[in-house]
């Protein structure tokens, strides 16, 4: 199965761009499941599932960070995919930019909006430089020229491919879906592909395995509340 | 890359039913209008052309290089796009210094002559606005006009892109005719989205839109193009009144009367 993880910055339009991708990777006759990690409020498990049909879940990282959320509950969230017969679609809110939540294997698309500055490629980190794919979207918002130093001011943060699209339109959104065809599979050990910031939680301290079986402290699964392991 | 022939494959209008033009044919040193009453399609038609539509925008059209589908390093490498398009975007979100956009923004097309092209790009812009721009001013307080200058002085100078799509240059708060006469020196293809009787009747042929759709392609007449002429020549007279309010002056009806005759009835 393919582990597809979309990260990007609040109303960058991650979920726009999934639905277009999502709209025409099913159309071609693929499986898809689809996970939304996120703070304290999403319901765009609901719209995948009214839209498309498809066995979509989300998970509140709440008292966690995201990104921990993810690390923790990824795991099972992979087995139920791939009971569903199904390629993963994680989107994720990575609100920290400590962090990032791919995954070795998995094809890691971060979505930058053309209009939010010319710095934001060197402010966002990990979630940038261990990405496969950058998605620069609303390309329509600006001029052709500021569309090409923005590109180019993504591409000296981290050698990417860049992918520009105007996803309200379904414009470029093809060009994505080829390369999310061309994408591996996953294999196991699932492991984080970068570390997070020292700290003093498992997952900070470097532990990279995928999966709250691997770690201690405060923990959750897929469908638990917050719990506690250790001494 | 030498480009020779740009062609516009017709797909469907907003209703589903098919273009009534269904192919337009450019070739180097062409102008062409696109006109047509708001929300007819103008502007998507160009986007179409700037992305290189291949049936995969919601117009469904073509667009094709030489006779073939353009590769995708045009999409790739902003250094190989034969195109730049001017959009009607009256406003930068750059955070940044106009000489240092336009520095990157030659890095990133291979300009030729890097050393010179800002002050080149500066000189050319400047000729098309009131207040002039300057260099180390930030980009986001530029006005509209200067804005619109500087993308046109970019896409010419920096992105020395044989195809030129222009929309709506009109609405710029930029001095028209001159940025026509600077443009006209240039051999390559124009594509104006056009409300202003000038351009269009200055184009080759013209696009006429509907609905979406391509409805009409029409080749301009001699008589047409003597008309034009004659447009020109009552815009020169309207410029004239316009300088004279924005200069703080007050209008006597002799100073018209003056400037109608030598202008208007020209």
């Amino acid at each position: 199965m393919k582990l597809i993880m979309c990260a990007g910055p609040p109303t960058s339009g991650k979920t726009t761009v999934l639905r277009q991708v999502m709209r025409r990777l099913l159309k071609k006759g693929r499986r898809l499941a689809y996970l939304k990690i996120d703070v304290q409020f999403a319901d765009e498990d609901e719209l995948f599932r009214s839209e498309f049909g498809i066995p979509a879940r989300k998970v509140y990282s709440g008292e966690l960070c995201p990104d921990h959320a993810s690390v923790l509950v990824l795991g099972d969230a992979v087995k139920w995919a791939q009971k569903e017969n199904a390629d993963l679609v994680v989107e994720t809110a990575g609100l920290c930019l400590r962090c990032a939540p791919y995954i070795t294997g998995s094809l890691g698309i971060v979505v930058l909006e053309a209009t939010s500055g010319m710095n934001l490629p060197r402010k966002i980190g990990a979630m940038l430089s261990l990405a496969d794919i950058a998605v620069v979207t609303k390309i329509d918002l600006v001029s052709q020229a500021e569309r090409e130093v923005f590109r180019a001011n993504v591409t000296d943060a981290a050698p990417l491919e860049v992918v520009e699209v105007d996803a309200l339109r379904g414009i470029g959104i093809d060009r994505l879906v080829r390369r999310i065809e061309r994408a591996e599979d996953i294999g196991m050990p699932l492991m984080l592909k970068g570390s997070p910031p020292v700290s003093v939680c498992t997952i900070c301290a470097g532990k990279r395995d995928i999966g709250s079986e691997h770690h201690f402290g405060v923990l959750r699964t897929l469908d638990s509340d917050l719990f506690y392991r250790g001494e | 890359m030498d480009i020779r022939k740009i062609t516009i494959l017709g797909g469907y209008g907003r209703s589903g039913a098919r273009e009534l033009v269904d192919q337009v044919d450019l070739k180097m040193g062409d102008l062409l209008s696109v006109v047509g009453p708001t929300g007819s399609g103008k502007t998507a038609l160009i986007n179409d052309i700037g992305l290189f539509a291949n049936e995969d925008t919601p117009s469904k059209r073509r667009i094709l290089i030489n006779d073939t589908s353009p590769s995708e390093d045009f999409l790739d490498d902003p250094a190989k796009n034969p195109i730049a398009l001017i959009t009607q975007h009256t406003g930068f979100l750059s955070d940044m210094r106009v000489s240092n956009f336009l520095d990157i923004h030659a890095r990133v097309r291979k300009s030729a002559n890097p050393d010179s092209v800002v002050s080149d790009v500066l000189d050319f812009a400047n000729q098309l606005t009131g207040e002039p721009i300057i260099v180390d001013g930030a980009m986001t307080e530029l006005s509209g006009g200067q804005s619109r200058a500087l993308l046109i002085a970019d896409a010419v100078i920096i992105g020395n892109s044989p195809i030129i799509l222009l929309d709506e240059i009109e609405n710029a708060g930029i001095n028209l005719t001159r940025a026509l006469e600077l443009l006209h020196n240039y051999e390559k293809i124009f594509i104006f989205v056009t409300h202003d009787p000038r351009i269009t009747l200055s184009s080759d042929y013209r696009i006429v839109m509907k609905g979406g759709a391509m409805q009409d392609a029409i080749t301009t007449s001699p008589e047409e193009k003597r008309i034009g002429e004659k447009v020109t020549h009552m815009d020169r007279a309207i410029i004239s009144l316009r300088n004279q309010i924005s200069s703080g002056e007050r209008m006597l009806e002799k100073d018209f009367r003056a400037v109608m005759e030598s202008n208007w009835l020209a």
